[in-house]
């Protein structure tokens, strides 16, 4: 055991401090210190960037393009990546079906599929949970049905991020219906969004941004190509899926350096006749959760790894989970307290990169009450927590 | 004999609280809310002449002012069920916040002028009462008035205040003498929001209601602009943020009924797994936290009013405890009514996730759940 970093990770971070503040697009780290809205294009350009510089795969094997880094590195990684305050990756192709596809694929799909998401020229987005079927996932009614060489899909997914940018989706449909456990029969797909009979419906969150999705497919027509593994064993690459989306969820490196900023925030802060930081409720709460997010960090990096040394993420990522969204969201909630009135005006425009008056309510984050209403979807998806607590309890402590 | 301890209503507190449910039944419903809260004004203005004629705007204000003579009570039921409805009429901005000045420090001839218009639903007024800099501190008033010849000029800014996109009339406290923190040395200003240096740049705010950022730049107004006496403004200033702090607690109380009962409403009907989500104890042992929390917070509530209306020493303690109350675990219930929800409990469309932005708002004004629990550890 030891706590203390190399020469040579020290070097490594060295390096990858000055990638983000020479090479990767300052325009964008810009727009982020302003707490601008980002658009797709802003999220392709960044993981462009770091494509070229060869850190797009940073889970991913040498072999498919990947960094192959050790969880020292990954962590250094994140570290620095959230101190710059770049752009998050997005998850849905680098994080989640390009490990499916490398894992679970065929020669032929690697090939045609992993360059273009590592090079982010492909927008995927998850078409997992259904109107009837979130939590209980199994009961997914979704149909893919064979028909010659290709499968006719029909049903409907809802709550899907960022649907109305992608460009493909990866999905879990029933192809069979005669089967003894619900989590048999069902297939994982690959399908082109722009294949007629996929139709794309917004819906507004409560913090009134559209970024998720209903999604009908009505009689597409799926190459039988597109199915990843074998037929009906969809459900056993969803779940590892699910685990890796489990601890990159965590996001403990954001978390780490939202704290920090709300720590000079409360110094600088002139709040009546003292500052924010002579307020002792508010302190104490604030290093309450800083004990917290210093034990998930090591959480963090025992799972990291254990991975390193050849497991894919077990239950355990279910703690991750669990621990990093609630600290999220118990940060979310430090900053709305911190911005006091200025947490409740309304006014996403403000926020557009084209504003140019005076913004209302800025801190050392901006949006602060809206982060804080979205956020609450970090409980609910990638698995709820409950759900996370009863892989847990059966899984863990075998109850 | 009279009964030491009586938590029910009187006849006339029945048919306050059933007209209210009446309305609210027939004419308010969600839908109609989310079409107020989005048009030009941010409520509806028939409805408000309807609060007007059915009397509920004269409440709290005595017969001599035209009023009903209620007490801390009156409103306590009528707010709690705004909440219920989730009202976005500006009930606080005129009756509570600026009626409560005005019918405190006002003279005859300003009652007249101001107090009667808004009684009759005829006149929009908001009181200024947050500073940028001020946070949670009433005193810390940083805006100035300075004499000048019979009148006075004030500069300054204040934020949030609350249906500033209507208000006509401004009642603005100022500083005219002492330090930045001082209760001295504050008085009150009725200013009307025409007057030249005044603007008023109003924003909606993300619980469905608007309020403005409001700039007084060399505003100049008369000897009759003052409300109460010079450098004596703080007492009526202090009760009537103390009358708006229970009276959103009672509305935050209504609100948290309504996140308990839809909550578990929902988890009797959603199904996963083949049953429904309520059949899980997991979720059952925290629907239990929310009934809980609202009953204690009613209780809560109903201590706090009692008090107030009695005018007893530890009324400004009931209030801190309250209000930290439905800052905390008002929160919470919030919360959990959303993550029960699922995905549901974070989509527009659901009226749960305006409770729920409500909720959290009510927390986040008048002081919150730290401020309050200072106060009570002071
Ligand atoms: C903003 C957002 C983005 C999302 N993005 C995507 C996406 O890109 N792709 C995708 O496929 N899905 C996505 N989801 C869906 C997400 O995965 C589901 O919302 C989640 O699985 C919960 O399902 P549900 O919403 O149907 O809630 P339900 O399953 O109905 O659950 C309701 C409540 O019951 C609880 N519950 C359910 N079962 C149990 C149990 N056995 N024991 C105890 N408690 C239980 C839940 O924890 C929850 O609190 C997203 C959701 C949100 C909110």
């Amino acid at each position: 055991m030891d706590v203390t970093f190399s020469k040579d990770e020290i070097a490594f971070r060295d390096e990858v401090r000055d990638f983000f503040q020479t090479e990767y697009p300052a325009d964008l780290l810009d727009k982020q210190n302003r707490g601008i809205s980002l658009s797709k294009d802003d999220y392709v350009r960044s993981m462009k960037a770091l494509h070229k510089r060869g850190w797009a795969g940073v889970n991913w094997p040498v072999e498919y393009g990947g960094t192959g880094w050790s969880p020292v590195q990954k962590y250094l990684f994140a570290i620095e990546m959230a101190e710059a305050n770049a752009l998050d990756i997005i998850a849905f192709g680098l994080n989640m079906v390009g490990p499916v596809i490398y894992t679970f694929g065929t020669e032929e799909q690697k090939q045609r599929f992993l360059p273009d998401i590592l090079a982010s020229n492909v927008w995927w987005c998850q078409g997992y949970s259904e109107p009837g079927s979130g939590s209980d996932l199994a009961s997914l009614k979704m149909r893919a049905d064979r028909a010659g060489d290709h499968y006719i899909v029909n049903g409907t997914k809802t709550w899907t991020t960022l649907g109305q940018f992608a460009d493909w989706i990866f999905l879990l449909a029933r192809t069979t219906t005669d089967v003894a456990r619900r989590q048999e029969g069902i297939s994982f797909l690959l399908v082109d969004m722009s294949t007629p009979g996929v139709s794309v419906k917004p819906i507004i969150t409560i913090e009134g941004d559209h970024e998720v999705n209903e999604i009908h497919f009505e009689d597409v027509k799926v190459p039988v190509e597109n199915l990843v593994g074998e037929e009906g064993k969809g459900w056993t690459y969803g779940k590892v899926l699910l685990q890796h989306e489990r601890t990159n969820i965590a996001g403990v490196a954001r978390s780490k350096v939202r704290l920090n900023r709300l720590y000079e925030q409360t110094k600088n802060s002139i709040r009546g006749a003292a500052p924010l930081s002579d307020d002792r409720n508010f302190m104490r709460r604030l290093a309450a959760v800083e004990v917290e997010l210093k034990a998930l960090e090591y959480t963090e990096l025992r799972t990291l790894a254990a991975v390193a040394s050849g497991t894919a993420p077990g239950p355990e990522s279910s703690i991750l989970k669990i621990k990093g969204t609630e600290l999220q969201q118990a940060i979310d909630t430090l900053y709305v307290d911190a911005a006091g009135y200025y947490s409740l005006p309304f006014v996403p425009e403000q926020y557009g990169p084209d504003f140019a008056g005076e913004r209302l309510g800025d801190g050392a984050e901006t949006k602060t009450l809206l982060k804080y209403f979205n956020y609450r979807k970090a409980s609910i998806y990638g698995g709820s927590n409950e759900i996370q607590k009863n892989i847990i309890s059966k899984h863990v402590l075998g109850l | 004999m009279r009964q030491a301890m009586n938590f029910s209503l009187d006849d006339t507190q029945t048919m306050l609280a059933d007209s209210i449910e009446k309305f609210i039944e027939n004419d308010y419903d969600f839908e109609s809310r989310q079409k107020y809260s989005g048009s030009d004004t941010g409520f509806s203005i028939d409805v408000w002449k309807m609060f007007a004629e059915l009397g509920w705007t004269a409440v709290p204000f005595s017969e001599d002012d035209g009023g009903f003579g209620g007490s801390p009570i009156d409103v306590m039921i009528m707010m709690q069920r705004f909440g219920r409805a989730l009202i976005v009429e500006p009930y606080l901005a005129n009756i509570i916040l600026s009626g409560g000045i005005l019918r405190r420090a006002a003279n005859a001839e300003q009652r007249e002028r101001w107090l009667h218009p808004i009684i009759a639903g005829d006149l929009h007024a908001s009181l200024a009462f947050v500073e940028p800099q001020g946070r949670y501190d009433l005193a810390n008033i940083a805006t100035t008035a300075s004499a000048e010849g019979d009148g006075w000029i004030l500069d300054g800014r204040k934020g949030y205040v609350l249906n500033g996109r209507n208000a006509e009339l401004l009642l603005v406290p100022a500083r005219t003498s002492g330090a930045q923190s001082d209760a001295d040395g504050i008085t009150l200003f009725a200013i009307d929001a025409s007057t030249d240096g005044v603007s008023i740049d109003d924003y909606p705010t993300v619980d469905g209601h608007q309020a403005a950022e409001i700039v007084l730049d060399d505003v100049r107004v008369d000897s009759e602009a003052v409300i109460g006496n010079v450098d004596a403004g703080f007492a009526a200033l202090d009760a009537t943020i103390d009358d708006a702090t229970l009276a959103v607690c009672a509305e935050a109380v209504g609100i948290m009924q309504v996140l308990k009962d839809k909550t578990v409403e929902y988890a009797k009907n959603r199904i996963q797994f083949g049953v429904p989500i309520g059949s899980f104890q997991a979720l059952q042992h925290r629907m239990v936290d929310m009934l809980t929390d609202c009953e204690q917070s009613q209780s809560l509530l109903m201590w706090a009013t009692m008090v107030n209306a009695a005018g007893q020493s530890d009324a400004k303690r009931a209030i801190s405890a309250i209000k930290y109350k439905i800052g905390t675990t008002g929160r919470k219930v919030g919360e959990e009514a959303v993550q029960i929800h699922g995905g549901m409990g974070v989509s527009w469309e659901l009226d749960i996730a305006h409770y729920f932005k409500r909720l959290v708002t009510i927390g986040q004004i008048f002081g919150n759940a730290d401020w309050h629990l200072d106060k009570l550890a002071a």
